[in-house]
């Protein structure tokens, strides 16, 4: 206990690395899953804009990227992050390399809760006259907006558990404070109390999203 | 000039084993529905009938033929204008395909703000087509807070909002039970007097077709098999497909196995008599049969009404000489058709 109040400091700092890579990555790969989400959906047979060469093009690269297990993607986007965010360590590196990895999982997520919006309600607005790009933004991502959200908070959960993995390539967080200050210089506590914040981290995360869902689905 | 006009239209898909060639949905079609028509399509799944109907608001483009959709060739349009087409042409599901997303409003605002409808005249527009379905109260209410017929009748209002001169009601009341069917042919029934909007029912209940439909149209496998007035195919349907469907709203000359339950009930003779709009009477043919001395008795059988133009056949059991019953035969045969399948005497 008395270990954990003198590494107070570097407690709260990797609180804030955790929080500032999950936010940074959940821009990120949030607005890059979403893209990738979408152009899954409308170029997929029968999609609002279908398109066999995208559609493939867009599946092989995301069936490509995403069975990589995160610790190596981290070594192998090493060279990108430092072309794009100017270094390849550190929090930063880490938070766009999560971003980056999560992407395609969001992707994934994001064209599956599209797909599930019912055919039936896309050509009702297509017998209104409404373009494919009208019914995307109008219908199909509203109409799935609700378990948009949950699938959402489902990553969010997915990233912070990234982050603690960042801690190989110097991204700190809470999970190399874990590591390094609890495990290795066998100090139950401070590992726990690191192990409780994300887990508060966590549930709060996960208590926001249920909420937010729940009043869009209104049930 | 026909307001719809479809001329040896077909539609085919390629299938999904290449080998197997292609599978025809809509065969050769041609047929017309003037302005103001209830027209209805009524056939079993999978005879085509709801392909038929998307190809009207070209939600399907046709491979062959040509489709007039008020005097303008719809199947040589680019996909912009057909959009501008569609705007023109209501529609209404069976599963009613509301936006759960959005409240009753806001689903009947969204064709409106489609075609760039100021927001003060949504705001009205909404507000008059609301109280055209008896829904003024549920303005502000979510899909899921509706009963199927309440739900219909918001895809009935927003289909309607922006005036179409044409609605298409695929399989609208199938999935809701008889009353509020009722309830809703009613409204529509509305939709076509009161706007004057000409609709056309897909559905596989002649039910439907009876309470509604002004001509009507027979699928079976992709063709047109029999169309015209309802009151035509419904008194005297030519097809087998058009008649076991007649044979569903309209109890007809008793098949085999009636005649046989008729026949081991009744005594007598078993003949049917099939009126039609302007023939003799019942109650001459009853005077005719009372008068030559005959005992007889109903079995079987019954009128129908379309929009006021009655038919309909009775089955009677009739016992007494047989001799004088040919005779009276013979008198009420040369007014209203008697058909007498020959078997066994029941004694």
């Amino acid at each position: 206990m008395d270990r954990l109040i003198e590494l107070g400091p570097e407690f709260w700092q990797a609180a804030l690395e955790t929080l500032y890579m999950t936010s940074f990555a959940l821009v990120l790969g949030g607005v890059l899953g979403l893209v990738i989400g979408i152009i899954l959906y409308v170029t997929r047979p029968g999609g609002l804009v279908q398109n066999a060469f995208v559609s493939t093009i867009a599946n092989l690269a995301v069936n490509f990227f995403r069975p990589i297990p995160f610790v190596i993607f981290m070594a192998v986007a090493q060279p990108f992050a430092r072309a794009v965010v100017g270094v390849g360590i550190g929090t930063t590196a880490g938070a766009f390399i999560i971003g980056l990895a999560a992407a395609f999982a969001i992707g994934r997520i994001v064209e599956q809760h599209l797909v599930s919006v019912s055919p039936g309600v896309i050509e009702a607005a297509r017998s209104m006259g409404a373009g494919p790009w009208r019914i995307l933004f109008t219908v199909a991502i509203p109409e799935s907006l609700g378990p948009l959200i949950l699938g959402y908070t489902f990553i969010v959960v997915a990233l912070i558990d990234m982050t603690a993995m960042a801690g190989l390539i110097g991204g700190g967080g809470l999970g190399a404070f874990a590591q390094i200050y609890g495990f290795r210089q066998f100090e139950p506590v401070v590992m726990w109390a690191a192990i409780v914040l994300i887990v508060v981290f966590v549930h709060f995360v996960q208590l926001l999203g249920t909420k937010l869902a729940r009043r869009i689905m209104r049930r | 000039m026909p307001i719809v006009s479809l001329t040896n239209v077909s539609k085919a898909y390629p299938s999904r084993n290449p080998g197997d060639g292609e599978i025809v949905a809509v065969d050769d079609v041609t047929l017309e529905i003037e302005k103001g028509d209830v027209f209805g399509i009524i056939g079993y799944s999978g005879a085509g009938k709801s392909t038929l109907v998307r190809l009207i608001n070209a939600l399907e483009p046709a491979t062959a033929g040509s489709i007039l959709v008020d005097g303008v060739d719809i199947t040589s349009l680019k996909e912009s204008e057909l959009r501008r087409i569609r705007g023109g042409i209501g529609m209404i599901f069976q599963q009613f395909n509301l936006f759960s997303s959005r409240s009753v409003k806001a689903n009947i605002a969204y064709p409106l703000t489609l075609a760039g409808w100021k927001r003060a005249e949504i705001e009205a527009r909404v507000t008059e087509l609301l109280s055209f379905v008896g829904l003024s109260d549920k303005a502000k209410a979510y899909p899921e807070q509706l009963s199927g017929g309440q739900k219909q009748r918001v895809g009935i209002a927003r289909a309607l909002a922006t005036g179409p001169a044409i609605l298409l009601a695929d399989e609208a009341t199938s999935a809701l039970d008889p009353q509020t069917t009722h309830e809703v042919l009613d409204l529509l029934k509305r939709v076509n007097k009161e706007q004057g909007v000409t609709i056309v029912v897909i559905t596989h209940e002649m039910d439907v077709i009876q309470t509604i439909a002004t001509k009507v149209a027979v699928m079976e496998r992709g063709r047109v098999i029999e169309q015209g007035d309802v009151f035509d195919v419904f008194s005297a349907p030519q097809n087998p497909a058009s008649q076991r469907f007649v044979g569903t709203v309209v109890k007809g000359i008793p098949s085999p196995a009636e005649l046989a339950v008729l026949r081991e009930r009744h005594q007598g003779r078993i003949v049917t008599f099939s009126f039609r709009d302007g023939d003799s009477s019942q109650a001459q043919v009853f005077l005719d049969l009372a008068n030559a001395g005959l005992d007889f008795e109903l079995v079987f059988g019954g009128i129908n009404d379309i929009r006021g133009r009655a038919f309909g056949h009775l089955t009677l059991a009739i016992r007494g000489d047989g001799v004088a019953i040919d005779r009276a035969l013979a008198g009420i045969g040369e007014r209203v058709e008697v058909t007498e399948i020959a078997g066994e005497e029941a004694r």
